[in-house]
């Protein structure tokens, strides 16, 4: 720790203003004219000698993907208050903290935290708990882990989807389950589920939503003269200093031409108004349909590309066995194939409700772009659809060639940069066995009768057995951040089902309160602590962050807890090889910067805590593109297969529900509640989105973050007035599956016939009651919907109905 | 010479990274700021008969704390000289001298003086004056994601923002003309700032500013 010169706070001004009022008060001088008050420091009590402050470095490492620098001012043991990284040139590479990373000691230090280890004596859910010893936690969990496994197998052992902490030596139960034999896999995530199902069918098997080979840095954008982002706004998902937002402002200030194509006006072009193309939710396949019909029927998609590096723009490069079959993506796109509709901007237009001469404009300059960046965020892919939209966004780059080269991008999301140091290591896990993340409660509830073909287990035909055990780690997605709370509620009361479940947090979340046994964890602030840059910025870098404070109560650092519980099972040795938390961070540091150029040694990095350097640009696929010979994607063909045969024949292996599809070109499709499934009941389209107050779940309980950013519905004057809600009005948003009640923001930064709701808030509901959930969660009404491949969240199709409370 | 705050509408994203450090530097909680986000939005719909819509909408953000005005109304209307420019421009209540009568707060356009409710007095944003003192920024400067914040003397401020500073106004909506206190705020208007000149706009955050 450094000293650091003392400077001022309310707490100093507070006590130092009173003593100087009593003196004052005592001079009968309380109106002035003290000498002192002519002293500028003396006048806000700051005159007096203040010990200087203690410095420990520390990092958010919430799941937002960024991961900013805070620097602990400690005061009496205790932290007083953050400064961020302040080191090097102000506009250059700081990572600053958001308003989140700002306030985290009101969660580090909140009265909420949780400060010893329980046990549910209530229903599941409910919420009652009572206190036991670190001892008899790690006894309950030992033995309940070893019974799971010697009845059921490995295959009934589950670690649930988490994502409230990243670091070196975070999520270490897969270590351990795999000193005993296994546990159940699961496949992608809550974030890019629909993406990672369906991307690699066009762009190949390594095309992944978190490298900078199949995505371009954003610093490319510069280098674009039209800049088209899906759904994709930095400014509320990554939001730090060193994050996107920040080199977003960059590229804008280049004076390329930008477009947000999304259903609200996002932070990212709020002041820039005439950057919104406001689209409804879920459309923007057809969007891009009526856009390709336009680079089609006047000659402008670039036809050497499409030949040279694509399968199945055409009937000239379809696949042998989808030959004559009118199964081409241009046969799709003129009504000659599939759906046999030509897909004209009038057809898009009532889709998407973007008017026909608007698409025909936007096409024109997209035939136009010298060099053209096309991104997408991961809410476009969070739809039902959305395996068929995320390829499609990608077909604006493709049909116009617009990849491998300077100042463009493949459609996919911005990169990232990687990492420096890597973490305690996992293990192997002998079990192969996999399922989507998305799909634990179907697990939970009916594992024994799932299989491949209709529910997405990988690996195997069908699950062997139901899950009868979770490990749940910083995470929220029991319930506040899977979907359908109220469903979650009912399957988990049934304890023959799921028998035991184990959370380890800080604070009592929605899902802690289902916990049998809940863990109290330490905070990064409360124990020596290292981790990468996170992936929603683009450079490389390392903090190796000190102990600030105390964790409260009995709360212990993971690698203690998990110590104790490997302990129990005589796998102590085997679990910690030996070494303490410290040492593992010290071995891991030191193996990275034996390897990597310009890293400090160990030495220095406990001197200066934080590592940065820039990561070189990458454009995205600019080897494949330079060389498709020699640099082959990972499809069949080693080319972009804009028709996948692979897809098509897994198409017919598929046991899909009913409605539900997949094409093996990118197509609009409206899926599951899309687009024209409103109706009399739920006549509005509802999507969920990121907000400035917490990641996901993640600082949901600090009331100064509520405050300056409160959980609101977005809701246009048109739909707000047919329904007589004004601004600030208390409403009831209904879905099939649940009601929440919410503060209402009459805007008109979001799309007519669309709501939006904040996704994040913390579930509060009487769950033997009404189950309204006053809380705001948007989970509450969102249905438990697998998507059609990957049997993912695709959340953000839904229709509501909206009253006044 | 006058120490003011240098504001970029072109860059600010409305995130609240400024108010919520500076709520953390001065340990206030939710009821008390010196620094906070206006939400100024405007603009209307039309839905054609195919379902398609048109609009004008508009959206931009305003992170304003204390302009350490030339003409400072709170000093004016200070019975006691509480309120007073300090020797580096900086407009702060003095402690010994403050009797919390409130005046100020009703004086200023800008809300930036409140009663603190423990302490009976004024309070509001002193610019950090510890840390200017000292050479740093105030808090929320350093803090800003963007760097859409910037402060000192308009010497150093035109020097830093040579291609911005010219351009900058001294209001935008729905602040006070810039004649009322002559505020040392600099800001680069957005275009949805020009857009709101029109004067159909409003302030969509009322609740949160306690307004």
């Amino acid at each position: 720790m450094t000293e650091s010169k003392a400077t001022v706070s309310r707490r100093t001004f507070v006590t130092g203003s009173l003593a100087g009022l009593a003196v004052a008060s005592a001079t009968g001088a309380l109106y002035g004219c003290t000498p002192a008050a002519d002293d500028d420091l003396a006048a806000t009590g700051e005159g007096a000698e203040t010990a200087p402050d203690t410095v420990a470095w520390s990092q958010c490492v919430v799941n937002c993907g960024g991961a900013c620098a805070l620097q602990w001012h400690i005061r009496d043991g205790k932290i007083a208050y953050a400064e961020t990284d302040n080191v090097g040139d102000p506009n250059g590479l700081q990572a600053r903290a958001c308003l989140r990373g700002r306030s985290l000691r009101r969660w580090i230090n909140s009265p909420d935290r949780l400060q010893h280890p329980m046990k549910r004596v209530g229903k599941r859910g409910e919420g009652k708990f009572e206190q036991i010893s670190w001892d008899e936690a790690y006894q309950i969990i030992a033995d309940k882990l070893k019974s799971v496994i010697d009845t059921y197998g490995n295959e009934a052992v589950y670690m649930n989807y988490g994502s409230g902490v990243s670091s070196s030596t975070s999520r270490l139960f897969p270590r351990l389950a795999n000193l005993m034999g296994g546990y159940l896999k699961s496949y992608n995530d809550y974030s890019t589920n629909m993406m990672c199902a369906g991307m690699p069918f066009l762009y190949g098997d390594a095309c992944s939503p978190y490298d900078n080979v199949s995505a371009s840095s954003i610093s490319e954008a510069q280098n674009a003269d039209l800049i088209i982002m899906f759904g994709n706004s930095p400014a509320e998902t990554r939001m730090g200093g060193a994050n996107i937002a920040w080199d977003f402002a960059q590229v804008r200030e280049k004076g390329g031409k930008i477009y947000h194509v999304d259903y609200r006006m996002n932070e990212t072009a709020s002041g820039h108004p005439d950057e919104w193309l406001p689209i409804r939710t879920g459309t923007d396949a057809a969007l891009v349909s009526a856009i390709a019909h336009e680079l089609i029927v006047n000659n402008q998609v670039n036809k050497e590309f499409l030949d040279t590096y694509c399968v199945g723009f055409d009937e000239a490069t379809m696949p042998e066995s989808a030959r004559g079959q009118h199964k081409s993506y241009q046969d799709y796109i003129m009504g000659t194939g599939y759906d046999m509709v030509e897909k004209t901007p009038e057809w898009a237009a009532p889709i998407t409700q973007i008017p026909a001469a608007r698409i025909r404009e936007l096409a024109s300059e997209i035939a136009n772009a010298k060099a053209l960046f096309v991104a997408q965020g991961w809410g476009p892919q969070r739809h039902s659809n959305g395996e068929n939209t995320s390829r499609a966004i990608c077909m604006l780059p493709i049909l116009t060639g617009m990849i491998g080269k300077p100042g463009t991008n493949t459609g996919m999301r911005e990169a990232e940069a990687g990492g420096l140091v890597g973490s305690i290591p996992a293990g192997k896990n002998p079990v192969e066995v996999a399922i989507n993340c998305y799909q634990w409660l179907n697990a939970v509830d009916h594992g024994a009768t799932m299989t491949a073909a209709r529910d997405g287990v990988r690996g195997a035909n069908a699950l062997s057995s139901g899950i009868k055990f979770i490990w749940n780690y910083g995470g929220n997605c029991i319930t506040n951040q899977h979907s359908d709370i109220n469903l979650v509620h009912d399957i988990l009361q049934d304890e023959s089902k799921l028998e035991f479940l184990v959370v380890v947090d800080t604070v009592m979340t929605d899902s802690a309160k289902y916990a049998d046994i809940l863990l109290p964890d330490a905070m990064r602030a409360e124990q020596f602590h290292m981790a990468n840059n996170g992936y929603a910025e683009y450079y490389l870098g390392v903090l190796v962050g000190e102990k600030a404070q105390d964790a409260p109560g009995e709360a212990l650092p993971e690698y203690e807890f998990m110590t104790g519980i490997a302990d129990k099972l005589g796998l102590k040795d085997a679990f910690t090889e030996g070494k303490t938390q410290e040492q593992w961070i010290e071995e891991l540091y030191r193996q990275s910067a034996d390897a990597i150029e310009g890293m400090p040694t160990w030495e220095e990095i406990l001197e200066q805590h934080h590592f940065k350097m820039e990561a070189p640009a990458a454009i995205g696929f600019a080897d494949f593109v330079a060389d498709p010979t020699a640099n082959p994607l990972e499809t069949p063909s080693g080319k972009i297969e804009i028709y996948s045969e692979r897809l098509d024949q897994m198409i017919a292996e598929l046991e899909l529900a009913e409605g539900d599809n997949i094409f093996p070109i990118p197509v609009f499709d409206p899926g599951f509640n899309g687009y024209g499934s409103v109706n009399e009941e739920f006549p509005l389209y509802c999507s969920g989105f990121h907000h400035k107050s917490r990641t996901h779940s993640s600082y949901g309980g600090v009331e100064e973050l509520k405050q300056v950013a409160r959980q609101q519905m977005w809701i246009n004057p048109l739909d707000a007035e047919a329904r007589s809600i004004e601004n600030g009005d208390k409403c009831r948003v209904k879905s099939a599956v649940g009601e929440l009640e919410i503060e209402a923001l009459v805007t008109p930064r979001i799309i007519p016939g669309t709501i939006g709701i904040p996704q994040g808030s913390w579930h509060e509901a009487d769950m033997d009651g009404d189950r309204v959930d006053k809380g705001a969660c948007i989970n509450t009404i969102t249905p438990y919907h697998p998507s059609p491949l990957a049997k993912g969240n695709g959340v953000h199709s839904l229709i509501v109905q909206v009253t006044k409370a | 010479m006058p120490r003011g705050f240098f504001f970029d509408n072109t860059r600010c994203t409305g995130c609240r990274t400024c108010a919520l450090a500076c709520k953390d530097f001065h340990d206030h909680g939710p009821e008390q700021a010196f620094r906070r986000v206006i939400d100024y939005e405007g603009g209307s719909w039309k839905v054609a008969d195919d379902g398609t819509v048109a609009t004008d909408a508009y959206g931009y953000h305003i992170s304003l704390s204390c302009n350490h005005c030339t003409s400072a109304a709170c000093t004016k209307v200070c019975p006691t000289g509480a309120m007073h420019r300090d020797t580096m421009g900086l407009v702060w209540p003095d402690m010994n001298r403050c009797i919390g009568c409130g005046y100020c707060t009703m004086a200023c356009p800008y809300h930036a003086p409140a009663i603190d409710q423990e302490l009976k007095r004024s309070s509001k944003c002193d610019g950090c004056h510890q840390r200017v003192a000292a050479g740093q920024t105030p808090i929320c400067v350093e803090a800003c994601p963007l760097r859409a914040l910037d402060f000192g003397t308009t010497g150093e401020l035109a020097e830093r923002h040579p291609h911005d500073f010219d351009r900058c106004t001294r209001s935008i909506m729905p602040l006070p003309p810039k004649e009322a206190t002559t505020p040392n705020l600099f800001v680069l208007a957005s275009p949805a700032a020009r857009r709101a000149e029109a004067g159909d706009g409003r302030i969509a955050n009322r609740e949160e500013l306690g307004l």
